[in-house]
This record gives C-alpha cells, sequence and structure tokens, in this order.
C-alpha cells in the first residue's frame, strides 16, 4: 500500500463517516434522549471532558420513552400506516400509468427509440418542486381540470381533489412515473421478440402470448421499478405538503413538522429511526432482487 | 530439424554453452485452490519465436503476464537475461507485451499511441519522432499516423498494436494471440508479416495462441500446454512427427490412434515392435523409439497422410490393411477417405487429388487396401 | 422488424407523454397571462418576467444556489470518482463493506432523515449554518450518486488498458491521468451534471441545513407556492424548464451527432 493509494480510500471514506455515519448515530442517540427546555434542546449531552464515568453517567440516562410515546399517540402510527397506504397504491397506480407506456416504447421502431427515451428521462433533470407545483394550478376546485370537465359537461359541480390523499396520488405517479417506465423498458427491450412469434406459432392468442411470454419476462423489471417508486414515497415531504393539504398524513410531513414547529428533536430523531426501521425491509428485497438479475445476466 | 532457411541453423537449444534469455525454474501458479500452472521449466533464447500453445484454460496466457509481470509466481523463480524479476513491476520491465483485445488507446492517435511507451522512458522529441516514424514505416502505417484507433480497419489497428509494443526495442515481446481477432485470409499473410518482422528486428517473440497452424507457421519451437503443464517443447517439425504423447499428437494435426498390445518383433530392425490391435486383423508393423516391454499397452500413433488408399497392397510397404470406404471428405486439394477395417476400427487417410474430380479412383462402398510403412507412424507409451 | 405498432400502442404512448408534459407546457402557457389569477385567461403578457428579473430576494437566492451547486457538485465529483475507482479496484481493505454501505445508503435514504441528522451533526460541533453547510450537505449526497455512474462506467472499461499502459513503462499514477481519465471522462462529466442538477432541485436538505442568512432557490420558490399559485413562480419555472431542455435536447444531439460521425469513420476506416 503506498500513500496515493491509503489517500484514494482514505479520503472519501472519512468523507462518508463523518459527514453520514456520525449524523446518523447522532439521530440515534437523540432520539434516545429526553426532551429539555436548553440549547440544545435535549438531554443528556454527553461531555468528553468527563471521560469514562461520564460516559457511564450518560449511557444510564438514555431512555426508550421516545419511542414508547410513539406508539401511545396515535397520530404517529396512523402517520406510518397512512405512508404505508399512499406509498403502496401510489406504486400499484405507477405501474398501471407506466407498464403500457414502457411496453408501447419497446415496440417502436428503432430510429424513434432514442427521442424517446430522451423524452421519458427529461422530465427528470427538471425541478421535482416544479413539476409537482405544475399540479397545483390543475387540481384545485376552481383549477383548470374542473374547469375543462365542467366546460364538457361531465360533472357540473368541481371535484374536490386538492388537498386530499388523491392529489397526493397524482402527485406521486408524476413525478416518479420516469423510474417506473425505464427498468420496465430496459426489461421488455432485451427480450426476444422471437418469443413471441414462437408463441403465437404454437397456437396462442396475441393476448394469451403476452400474458404467458411477455409479462414474465418484464417481471424483473416491474420489481425494481416498484421498488423505485415505493421507497422514496414513503418518505417523501414536498408531495403532501403541497398537494394534499393538513388532512393527509405522512410520515416525512409530521418528522418535518415535529422539528421544525414543535422542536422536539428527540421525538422527530425517533420517528426517523423508525421509518429507517421500516425501509430497511424494502431495501434489502430490493438489494436482493438486483443481486438475482446481475447473477442470472453474467 | 531444418528451418526456413537451411543454411543458417538457427538451434541454441541444442548448444549447451548457451545462455537462454529466460529461464523458468520450478514455476507454480495458484489462484485460491486453481492451480493454474503447475511447476514448469522453460528456457526461451534470444532472437527465438517461442509458442505457447493449448486450448484455453491452458495456463498460457498466466504464464505470458508472469513473463510480463502482470501475475506474480506463487513459487518459483523467472529471469530475465539473468536478472531475477520477482521484484520488477511491469512498467520497469524491458518487456512488452502486444494484448488480445490489442489495448489501443482510445482517445489517441496511431502516432501518440506508438509514442506512449517512449515518452514514458523520457526520451527526447527527436528521437521519438525518428523512432516512431521507423515504427510506422516497418508496419507500412505511415499514411494512418493521424487517425484514431477507431478509424482504421482490424488488420492496421493489428499493426498499431506491433508498433507500439516494438517502439522501445524490448528484450522480449509478448504476443497474446496477436492473429485472433482477423479473418482468415487477413491472418495468413499476418503471420509471415510477423515473422519478417521478427527477423528484422531481432526482437525474441514469444507468442500465447490456441491455433496450432499460427504456431507452427510462425514459431521456431512450440510448447504445447495442457491443465497447467507443458506437454513437449520442441521444434514445429519434431511436435508434428514425433509427439511425445498421446495429448499432443491428438492436440496437433489429425492423426489415427491404434490401442493395442506391443510385442518385440525379433525379425525386423533394431526397435521393430509388432502390435496387436484386433482378432484377425495383422499386427502393425512399427518402430519404436523408446523401449518397449513385451506385452506392453502401447499406442500407435499415424497421420492420415502417411497411408496410401489403393485397390491392391502395395508390396513396397510393412503394414496392409483392407477395408471398405464409409465416407469420403472432398477438400479440393486433397480428399480424405474414412476406412472401415473388418474389425470395425476405422481408419483416415489422406491422398491428394492429382486427378479430376470426376476420374477419382475410389468411391463409397469400395473395398481398398491401406498401406503404410514400417517408420511412417509412431509408438506412444501414455 | 416484425413488431407492429397496435392502436393500442400508439394511444398508451400519446397519453401517456401528454400526461407527462401536459402540466408543464401549461405552467409555460399561464407564465405569459395577464392576470395574476392563475387560472383565469387575461391576454398575453411577459409582465412577471420583468418582475421576476427586478425581485431581488429572488436573484441573491438564485445566485446563492449557483453557488452551492457548483461547488458542491465539483466536490462530489472528486469524492465520487475517487470512491468509485476504490469500490471497483481497490480489492479487498478493512472495511470495504461499511464503505460500500455509506456509498449506496444515501441513495434510498429519504431526505428529511439526512436533512435533519446533517443539521444534528453542524449543531453538535457548533458549525454555524449557511452556504457552506448546504454545500457540505449536497456534496455529501450527491457524492454518492457520482460514484454510482462512474463506477458503472469503470466497470466496463478494458482493464487490458491500463495494463498496456503499465507495460509501456508508465507509473499507476500517469496510467490514470493519461490513460483511465480521458476515457471515463463522460462519466465523470455526468456525473458533475446529475450532482449539479441534484443541488439545484433540493429543497428538504438545504432547509434542514440552512441557516437564517442564506436561502436558495428551491427554499424560496417553496415558501412562495405554500400560500398558492403565483405567476411569477410560473415565469421561473419556465425559464429553467427552458434552460434543462435546451441543455438535455442539445446534449443528446451531440451525442448522437459523434455516434454517427464515428460510425461512419469506422465504416471508412474498414474500407482503407
Amino acid at each position: 500500500m503506498n500513500l496515493r493509494r491509503i489517500m484514494l480510500i482514505a479520503v472519501p471514506y472519512l468523507w462518508l463517516v463523518a459527514l453520514f455515519l456520525v449524523p446518523f448515530l447522532i439521530v440515534v442517540k437523540i432520539s434516545l434522549s429526553t426532551t429539555a427546555i436548553a440549547i440544545p434542546p435535549y438531554s443528556p449531552t454527553f461531555d468528553l471532558a468527563q471521560g469514562w464515568a461520564g460516559f457511564k453517567d450518560f449511557l444510564s440516562q438514555l431512555s426508550f420513552d421516545n419511542f414508547t410515546f410513539l406508539t401511545q399517540d396515535d397520530l404517529y402510527w396512523k402517520a406510518y400506516l397512512s405512508s404505508l397506504q399512499i406509498a403502496a397504491l401510489s406504486t400499484l397506480f405507477t405501474l398501471i400509468v407506466a407498464y403500457p407506456i414502457a411496453y408501447g416504447m419497446a415496440r417502436v421502431p428503432d430510429e424513434w427509440r432514442p427521442t424517446l427515451l430522451m423524452l421519458i428521462i427529461l422530465p427528470f433533470w427538471t425541478s421535482f418542486l416544479i413539476r409537482v407545483y405544475a399540479w397545483m394550478g390543475i387540481l384545485a376546485d376552481e383549477g383548470l381540470l374542473n374547469q375543462f370537465l365542467m366546460w364538457l359537461g361531465v360533472i357540473s359541480k368541481p371535484l374536490h381533489i386538492m388537498n386530499t390523499p388523491k392529489a397526493v396520488y397524482i402527485g406521486i405517479v408524476y413525478t416518479y412515473l420516469p423510474f417506473m417506465i425505464l427498468p420496465i423498458y430496459a426489461a421488455l427491450d432485451k427480450m426476444d421478440e422471437s418469443l413471441n412469434e414462437a408463441a403465437i406459432d404454437l397456437g396462442a392468442s396475441r393476448l394469451s402470448a403476452f400474458w404467458l411470454v411477455t409479462l414474465p419476462m418484464s417481471r424483473p423489471g416491474v420489481i425494481a421499478g416498484c421498488f423505485l417508486v415505493f421507497i422514496p414515497a414513503l418518505g417523501e415531504y414536498v408531495i403532501p405538503q403541497l398537494l394534499g393539504g393538513s388532512k393527509t398524513l405522512m410520515i416525512g410531513k409530521v418528522l418535518w413538522d415535529e422539528f421544525f414547529s414543535n422542536r422536539d428533536w428527540p421525538v422527530a430523531s425517533a420517528v426517523a429511526v423508525v421509518l429507517l426501521v421500516i425501509l430497511i425491509v424494502p431495501i434489502v428485497l430490493f438489494q436482493r432482487n438486483q443481486q438475482k438479475q446481475q447473477e442470472a445476466e453474467s | 530439424m531444418a528451418q526456413a532457411k537451411p543454411q543458417i541453423v538457427f538451434d541454441p537449444w541444442n548448444d549447451p554453452k548457451a545462455k537462454p534469455l529466460i529461464q523458468c525454474r520450478s514455476i507454480t501458479k495458484r489462484f485460491g485452490d486453481f492451480t493454474a500452472i503447475d511447476n514448469i521449466d522453460l528456457n526461451i533464447y534470444e532472437k527465438e519465436f517461442f509458442a505457447l500453445l493449448g486450448p484455453s484454460g491452458c495456463g498460457k496466457t498466466t504464464l505470458m503476464r508472469m513473463l510480463a509481470g502482470f501475475e506474480t509466481p506463487t513459487e518459483g523463480k523467472i529471469t530475465i537475461d539473468g536478472q531475477d524479476v520477482a521484484q520488477v513491476p511491469p512498467n520497469k520491465r524491458a518487456v512488452n507485451m502486444m494484448f488480445q483485445s490489442y489495448a489501443l488507446f482510445p482517445h489517441l492517435s496511431v502516432w501518440e499511441n506508438i509514442a506512449f511507451g517512449l515518452k514514458r522512458e523520457g526520451a527526447s522529441k527527436e528521437r521519438i519522432e525518428e523512432r516512431v516514424a521507423e515504427m510506422l514505416r516497418l508496419t507500412r502505417l505511415e499514411k494512418f499516423a493521424r487517425r484514431k484507433p477507431h478509424q482504421i480497419s482490424g488488420g492496421q489497428r493489428q499493426r498499431v498494436a506491433l508498433a507500439r509494443s516494438l517502439a522501445k526495442a524490448p528484450k522480449l515481446l509478448l504476443l497474446d494471440e496477436p492473429l485472433g481477432a482477423l479473418d482468415k485470409k487477413l491472418r495468413q499473410d499476418t503471420q509471415f508479416e510477423l515473422m519478417d518482422i521478427q527477423e528484422r528486428t531481432g526482437t525474441t517473440f514469444v507468442i500465447v495462441t490456441h491455433d496450432q497452424e499460427e504456431a507452427m507457421t510462425v514459431a521456431s519451437r512450440v510448447a504445447v500446454m495442457n491443465a497447467g503443464v507443458i506437454m513437449q517443447i520442441a521444434t514445429p517439425a519434431d511436435i508434428y512427427e514425433q509427439p511425445n504423447s498421446v495429448y499432443v499428437a491428438d492436440f496437433i494435426g489429425d492423426v489415427n490412434i491404434i490401442e493395442g498390445n506391443a510385442s518385440v518383433d525379433k525379425s525386423g530392425p533394431e526397435g521393430a515392435v509388432s502390435i496387436a490391435y484386433a482378432e484377425g486383423q495383422d499386427p502393425v508393423h512399427a518402430v519404436a523409439t523408446t523401449p518397449v516391454t513385451e506385452g506392453a499397452r502401447v499406442f500407435y500413433a499415424i497421420r492420415p497422410e502417411k497411408i496410401t488408399v489403393s485397390h491392391k497392397p502395395d508390396p513396397d510397404r510393412a503394414n496392409h490393411a483392407f477395408g471398405k470406404i464409409i465416407d469420403i471428405a472432398y477438400l479440393g486439394n486433397i480428399s480424405t477417405y474414412r476406412v472401415e477395417l473388418a474389425s470395425g476400427k476405422v481408419i483416415s487417410a489422406t491422398m491428394t487429388n492429382a486427378r479430376r474430380l470426376e476420374r477419382r479412383a475410389f468411391t463409397w462402398e469400395d473395398e481398398v487396401w491401406l498401406s503404410w510403412t514400417r517408420t511412417a507412424g509412431i509408438v506412444l507409451t501414455n | 422488424m416484425n413488431k407492429r405498432l397496435s392502436w393500442f400502442n400508439v394511444t398508451s404512448l400519446s397519453l401517456g407523454f401528454a400526461f407527462l408534459y401536459l402540466p408543464m407546457l401549461i405552467l409555460i402557457f399561464y407564465s405569459f397571462n395577464a392576470s395574476k389569477l392563475v387560472t383565469v385567461w387575461a391576454g398575453f403578457s411577459t409582465k412577471w418576467y420583468v418582475a421576476l428579473m427586478h425581485d431581488q430576494p429572488f436573484l441573491d437566492a438564485a445566485w446563492v444556489t449557483l453557488k452551492v451547486a457548483v461547488s458542491s457538485s465539483t466536490l462530489a465529483t472528486v469524492l465520487g470518482t475517487m470512491a468509485a475507482i476504490t469500490l471497483v479496484r481497490a480489492g479487498r481493505f478493512p472495511g470495504r463493506t461499511l464503505f460500500s454501505g455509506m456509498i449506496y445508503a444515501p441513495l434510498v435514504m429519504p431526505d428529511v432523515i439526512t436533512g435533519l441528522s446533517l443539521l444534528l451533526l453542524f449543531i453538535a460541533i457548533g458549525l454555524d449554518r449557511g452556504i457552506f453547510t448546504i454545500m457540505l450537505a449536497h456534496t455529501t449526497f450527491s457524492m454518492c450518486y457520482v460514484s454510482v455512474v462512474v463506477s458503472s462506467r469503470l466497470l466496463t472499461f478494458d482493464r487490458s488498458l491500463e495494463e498496456a499502459s503499465m507495460d509501456l513503462g508508465a507509473s499507476s499514477f500517469t496510467t490514470f491521468r493519461l490513460v483511465t481519465l480521458p476515457i471515463i471522462l463522460p462519466a465523470v462529466v455526468s456525473g458533475w451534471l446529475l450532482a449539479f442538477t441534484l443541488s439545484l432541485d433540493d429543497l428538504v436538505i438545504a432547509s434542514f441545513t440552512t441557516g437564517p442568512s442564506s436561502t436558495t432557490l428551491p427554499i424560496k420558490i417553496f415558501s412562495a407556492v405554500r400560500l398558492g399559485v403565483s405567476p411569477e413562480i410560473n415565469a421561473l419555472s419556465t425559464l429553467m424548464i427552458t434552460v434543462v431542455a435546451v441543455g438535455v435536447v442539445g446534449a443528446s444531439l451531440v451525442s448522437k451527432r459523434a455516434i454517427l460521425k464515428q460510425q461512419r469513420e469506422e465504416q471508412e476506416g474498414e474500407r482503407v
């Protein structure tokens, strides 16, 4: 090991330890502390100067009270459940919207594909905030959607979408759509068209060939896409804040309010720790799926 | 054995006083539990064109990468020009390598690719200009100096790779499947070009290949490798005519292998044996180059072109066998006949097509005699 | 090609792209609305753009955002490239699993948690919050994205190019400078662009890690739109969408031309 090699590893390593691992440990630590009217607003604080005795004293003061509190106040578990529900349902809706688009893209003539792909990726480069904001003017009670539907005569009084979970679903589907389309398209694109032809040659109808051949072949892409939407949707803050109104509960919003409005740092930290614990399951499943894919390909 | 130029016999390996350029002493290389190279000894002499020949996975590339310095032997010692190279990294060795993929730097022009190594050793500007020009001339690439690698053909890329690895005038040039990516016609032309360049520059070449024809064409000596072991090191002619094992005989060219029990033939010349291989079939009369014990199980290897096919047995030849033609492979210049003997044994024999096809003497189902001389084949014990 | 586009394919593609692009087109359209009521059309006007140009707090926020984005993406590119080389090339070293975990975890970490944890760190070590802390925060999460982009390029990199360079006498550092870096440069550049956009885009982490004195553009936009739709924000959005669209379309045209040129040259190369 020469000096250059050590530097190459050490610099990004130490950076991540200092700015990712340590902050995370601080969150865990504060989640075990109690609220205090002080600066910083929690106790105990850890004082290195007191040495080992101070550390033991510090440990004895830690408590799981905040986590107990989370289970007692129904705001929190309702928020977790509603986050899971919103994330799961909007993942399903995204899949339903994305699959036909990805399927169509995989059947378009080769020379069009780069353009279509670029059009799918382009929104990703534009501001997330702006894309969410664009729906505010559309979904409002006096917004464009209602104006349009009333002009058509489909409805007589405005639909109430804005500031309900429905608007959150629309926002998530809209902003995360590319994350679902791209892996499904990649899976369909790799598929050999002659497999479908073989199925039809063996007597399957077009529809049953799709059902029995195409759909199973695109499964890895579907699974990857679902995780790519579900995981970030679960901790979403901007979409429920802008479109969901005050009645839509999502855990990202609760954490934010707990921290900024209530200034209850220990509870905010405990909320964060629980959210991460919930996220570990889909993340591990996603990792497994990706690994299985890579092994299958090599 | 006579080589391409009969007036100068180049055979330093037969000269006990000659000092080898490269010495490998009991080299072993293991990757985890897998032994890639198993206790190999090897001498390569200056100005030699040495081929490492074997199927993929036999360890030939690993051996070459150890010479280049990209792998270190687990056991054993490699010396180049008398110097132990164990501690010398690849960028400090007077050895250059031509990669199988050519590994041309895609962002540099042909000229810059060739100059890369010269710049690294800190050569003067004039020296670099002069040397690169010389290399471009040698490989006939003068017109393409300013092009990028993707702007030239596969054959030209191969020549750039060669020029680049020769530019530093290495003591030893390693070539990893140098012609593998070229099509057949171009490959044959390039083989001769490679030999020509090797001779003109006087560089020692070590080539790795799985193509036996290529090894036989270019090399002064060939090492046939299998499963991490060198089976035989000899000149191409000796490898073909005097293989030391069934493996080598079978790997190089086509061969008929007849398995049987040997008995010493007292009536014949020195070393004569007869090999009984089937009930009711005349034994094969052969000459063993190494002593054979009475009744030992042996393998008799004979090349198809050493056997003649005729309507009557050839009285001048010691061996005869009667059979029926079951298959004919017409290859234009030659035809290979597959003849089934009464015992069911199938023997291949190759005849040149001196006559036109329609006047061919033999056809399917014809009953014919196969004849060959006592010294045509070779007796192997392993 | 036996693939045929059915009416179903055509319909789903048209509806899909309409869904993706209509909201943005509407946004752009209404940025030229003379009325302050965003949903009522009152004639063409560019007055919101003029107003935006004179809105000093917005301009200040844009300047802060740009400074943070340029510095954090540049630093993230250096760190992320180093991390990618370590992941792909360094082989085994103590703590490798932890290292790759720390590279991948921020990619799936909710912004609220990343923001909260960094803020608590900055408070714990008594660092004054402002542009510098936002820059540190952005560098940390975007270096992970850069390292993923660069390491996927390194994985397909032909190792024999590096070996050839060493074989010709270059040290490992010279090899990196003269061979590896020029070849992976496109991936490094796209890593930088990704880091730059992530930084421009970030609201949540910046809200946690900023101080009272420095406001970024997303924070400014967010506090404006919380109260409802605003025509000035529409104008700003239009400008941002246009810049990105021109950039992405331009980049894809350039790369398409480069690919065509290379293909043509390769064909010519085969002929001579």
